[in-house]
């Protein structure tokens, strides 16, 4: 179906599912629980886990497929997010023209950085991208103040222009909308204990994604993808095979970088402001560890890479200490402050510490990411079925014989 | 009629001398061999055909085509194909891969941006690519990992990556280096099978068993030098040849 695969569909099929019904999804525990602190299903979180995905997917269509590691990504998604600020400044507050926008301008800002890039490989490579990332980023700081508005970052005022719309509405900025449809307009679910948040601008993402996934499943698909793969194998036999390696990266490049640029354009329909701080080399590096995490080259992996990491840091980093004496007060008073010492250190601020455990069990353990330790489950169950299947055939052989016996 | 035309063609590294003055002009249809001690500028003429080194003077071309200064995918794409010394594959891919990626940049040139035309349109290359494995014994195993295979196979796969292209001209650096007795027999009669196709082709080899059971002509490389050309009966007996290996010790 769409021109995939059955194995494709079903895969597109679990991702539609899981963007369209993530309120429910993320949202497990009934309000007012104890581990409602757990629950991720708010707009602001989910719009994040599926921009940050599209933002992985276009950077797994460069690493994972290339191999070619980029280690400034994150210039695109900045550029993205300024490039359709202007556009709500300028145009209008609809999110289409800003994304749009976005798209556009870090492709032609991808076709600079790739072409000067892309004449070395390796870590040479990556030093290059990281060099313009970190560049773009300093003169969003100073130089280029007029645009990007420094340090305070791009705001929208009440004296923009806004050619197809309206300076201001009853002396406040008009909302980002969708023909109409503000981004932040949200419509509540109760259900018992539990309260569902069904938001605008989140959908718009949910959608945005799901074409994005399918887009980047047509291209690993295509002659185009394998081709890819082939740079990433091996570039010399490629060469010697008739085929020029170099507009082949040079094009995966380039749609990553409008990937990245959707991402940023998407991030300001839900948000309009941007700030130089997106394009910083630990953004840039947070898609390396979303992607590797999840599993670089695979079609999904980025996606849960993506997801993991901003749930890490945006649930895991509010459990306090507060939270852990509610949770072990049932233990006597010792035994509580000393698990409370041990585990305080991996939670709350301390995020980052057992991310990067995470990370490091991952890689060495699992080097193909989240999608090998799926699917070594995966093959684990079926090869367990299989056996059961060959008992269940030997013993009605041994039935049979029984009754030939007979 | 002449296919591949080497005139004067030297190469220097530093100060030393790989080749002198090389000669060489191979027949459309014949399996020329290249032999010689080692050192003697084998693979450094090879690598001059390919692109892979540019030679210092002198001219190669092919069926009129000047190579010199072409990058290695426009030599492939005029239909050069090279068998490597140590097999170059897809290591990654799948054995079917291997093949169709070549197959492909037959179909569609150096390079094509067709990121949406989905699995569909692969179906021709893909027969095509089945059938050349099939003739290489390799279908069975066609949705193995590519590294996981053995040596002889590795080669028997590249093969089949070079003559899924249909080239005119096949370049084999050391066909059977590391192969035992029986399969260097077995790739013997691949490639007499594959001459059946008309292919010309250039053979870097040291084993003489295989150089006497394929070659229509060898030219004898020592010293950067062409010292010896002719058909393989003559050059067996050749003195010069002899020496050439020997160091001119008689035994």
């Amino acid at each position: 179906m769409l021109g995939l695969n059955k194995k494709d569909t079903t895969l597109l099929f679990i991702v539609v599912f899981m963007t369209l019904f993530a309120p429910f999804i993320l949202n497990p525990f009934p309000v007012g629980s104890q581990l409602a602190q757990f629950n991720a299903g708010y707009p602001d979180l989910m719009q994040r886990f599926v921009i940050f995905g599209i933002f992985a997917i276009g950077f797994n269509i460069l690493f994972g497929l290339t191999g070619y590691l980029s280690f400034g990504h994150a210039a695109f998604l900045g550029v993205g997010s300024y490039a359709g600020v202007w556009m709500m400044k300028l145009l209008s507050m609809n999110v289409i023209p800003a994304i749009l926008m976005s798209m556009v301008v870090a492709g032609l800002f991808s076709v600079l950085v790739g072409y000067i890039c892309l004449r070395r490989s390796g870590i040479y490579f990556s030093i290059l991208t990281l060099a313009f990332a970190q560049m773009s980023f300093s003169l969003a700081y100073s130089v280029l103040t007029p645009i990007t508005n420094g340090e305070t970052g791009l705001q929208l005022g009440l004296n923009d222009p806004r050619i197809l719309g309206v300076s201001q509405v009853e002396g406040s900025i008009p909302p980002a909308n969708l023909f109409g449809i503000a981004m932040r307009d949200s419509y509540e679910l109760t259900l018992g204990g539990w309260a569902f948040t069904f938001n605008a601008g989140y959908y718009l993402c949910a959608v945005v994604m799901i074409v994005a996934f399918y887009a980047a499943i047509r291209i690993f698909r295509s002659p185009f993808g394998l081709m890819l793969k082939a740079v990433k194998s091996n570039q010399q036999r490629m060469n010697y095979t008739g085929l020029n390696s170099k507009p082949y990266t040079f094009a995966a490049f380039v749609i990553s970088g409008v990937y990245a640029g959707l991402a940023g354009g998407l991030m300001v329909a839900m948000d309009p402001l941007a700030g130089a701080e997106r394009m910083q080399w630990t953004a840039s590096g947070e898609v390396v560890l979303m992607t590797i995490l999840g599993g670089a080259g695979t079609l999904f992996g980025p996606v849960l890479g993506a997801g993991f990491i901003k749930y890490f840091e945006n649930i895991f980093s509010k459990i306090n200490e507060n939270v852990l004496h509610q949770w072990f007060a049932a233990l006597p008073d010792s035994i509580e402050n000393v698990l409370i010492a041990v585990v305080y250190p991996f939670i709350g601020k301390g995020w980052h510490l057992t991310l990067g455990i995470m990370f490091m069990l991952v890689v060495i353990f699992l080097p193909g990411g989240i999608m090998e330790g799926i699917q070594r489950l995966v093959n684990l169950f079926k090869r367990r079925r299989t056996t059961d299947d060959e008992r269940a055939g030997g013993s009605s052989a041994l039935a049979n014989n029984a009754k030939a016996a007979e | 009629m002449q296919i591949l035309e080497v005139k004067g063609v030297n190469k220097s590294f530093g100060g030393l001398k790989a080749l002198n003055e090389v000669n060489l002009s191979v027949e459309q249809g014949d399996v020329h061999a290249i032999i010689g001690p080692n050192g003697a500028g084998k693979s450094t003429l090879l690598n001059c055909f390919v692109g892979r080194l540019t030679p210092d003077t002198g001219s190669v071309s092919f069926m009129g085509k000047n190579l010199i200064g072409i990058k290695p995918h426009e030599i492939n794409q005029a239909g050069v194909s090279r068998v490597f010394q140590t097999p170059e594959i897809f290591g990654d891919l799948s054995i079917l891969d291997n093949v169709i990626i070549p197959a492909l940049a037959t179909q569609d040139g150096s390079f094509r941006f067709n990121a949406w035309s989905g699995v569909l349109r692969r179906t021709e290359v893909q027969d095509k690519a089945e059938s050349i494995l099939e003739d290489l014994g390799l279908a069975d195993k066609r949705h193995t990992i590519a590294s996981s295979l053995s040596r002889g196979d590795k080669r028997r796969l590249e093969l089949a990556m070079c003559l899924v292209q249909d080239p005119k001209l096949v370049l084999l650096d050391e066909p059977t280096a590391g192969m035992s007795r029986a399969d260097t027999n077995n790739t013997i009669d691949l490639l007499k099978s594959i001459g059946e196709r008309g292919i010309t082709k250039i053979v870097i080899e040291h084993d003489m068993h295989v150089v006497f059971s394929l070659a229509h002509k060898v030219s004898v490389l020592a010293q950067g030098t062409v010292i010896v050309e002719g058909k393989p009966e003559d050059i067996k007996g050749d003195p010069r040849v002899q020496e050439a290996y020997l160091g001119g010790v008689h035994i």
